[in-house]
């Protein structure tokens, strides 16, 4: 019969079952933030979904354009949907992770799922941010405002 | 540290205390929910960054999805959203509170109850804008700058 370790007993440093192989813990690290932007997600998710879904009078069928500018005219949305971005996409990272690791059983399949959902997660974070942080509610073409912009882009143009 | 474990009587042989159970299937739901979410992301952001382009480009990105079949889709994308939420503040409960792991079947009772209670109200909502032909697209503002033209 295979003995191995006490899972509560205290970690040694000596080779052996139970044996630290680094020095930080990063999949205990890794099962804290799960579990805090978890949490923050439901708040951020739920609102997220409430405001863009429920509160819009026709529902889905409001989303444009104009609703998005509308909405990313205040900073308060902006870091709404900036943190938001954030924490799904690495929190969603992490998931994806934990899924190779359990059943891509060749380590170079594992690598190679792994480095692809890494180039997605940056890639996605990355082009988010950009968007959010360069974006113009009230985009001009030939010096006049598009067509599609929000209200009140056009009612303060002399 | 804690107590031995107490052996259970042999019921219904159904694998282990684990497969098969609860704790299974809610692990499976997670898995699933969290995999079809992270997908739906990486889209949604891609979509949304078209607000970067142009009004129109994106405007056209959007109406690609308001039809039926996409607004069914958003039905279950938020039910996964909502499933996995609640499922995942039962994994929450169960770490950190005492009586968590005691109660984990309970909790997900409680979870899948409290996603009903989220998901009815809100399909009702989804579902009338996704069924009503009368609403459709909201057409974009074309006011001109005042003065042009």
């Amino acid at each position: 019969m295979t003995v191995i370790a006490d899972p509560k007993a205290p970690r040694s440093r000596a080779a052996g079952p139970g044996r630290r192989a680094t020095r930080t813990n990063a999949e205990a690290a890794g099962w804290m933030f799960m579990r805090l932007s978890g949490a923050a997600l439901v708040v951020m998710v739920l609102g997220h979904l409430t405001g863009n879904l429920v509160v819009p009078e026709n529902g889905v069928r409001s989303l444009n354009f104009a609703f998005v500018a509308g909405k990313w005219s205040s900073f308060g949305w902006q870091l709404w949907d900036l943190v938001l971005l954030w924490l799904a996409m690495l929190h969603g990272a992490n998931g994806i992770r934990t899924i190779i690791n359990d059943y891509a059983s060749k380590a170079l399949t594992r690598l190679w799922l792994k480095v692809v959902a890494v180039a997605a997660t940056i890639t996605v974070v990355l082009l988010g941010t950009l968007v959010i942080f360069t974006f113009d509610p009230c985009p001009t073409i030939n010096g006049k405002v598009r067509d599609g912009s929000p209200e009140f882009c056009y009612s303060t143009t002399p | 540290m804690s107590a031995p474990p107490q052996a259970r009587p042999a019921r219904a042989p159904v694998g282990t205390v684990y497969r098969g159970r609860a704790g299974m299937w809610s692990w499976v739901l997670h898995r699933i929910t969290g995999f079809l979410i992270f997908l739906f992301l990486l889209v949604h952001v891609l979509d949304t960054a078209m607000v970067r382009v142009s009004p129109e480009t994106y405007n056209t990105a959007i109406e690609t999805y308001q039809n039926v079949v996409m607004g069914l889709s958003e039905a279950g994308l938020v039910a996964a959203i909502v499933l996995h939420a609640m499922n995942g503040l039962r994994i929450i409960l169960v770490g950190f509170w005492s009586k968590g792991a005691r109660f984990q079947k309970r909790l997900l009772w409680l979870a899948v109850a409290a996603a009903a209670i989220l998901l009815i109200p809100f399909l009702a909502i989804h579902l009338s804008h996704v069924f009503n032909p009368h609403e459709d697209t909201q057409p974009s503002p074309t006011i001109s700058s005042p003065g042009g033209d």
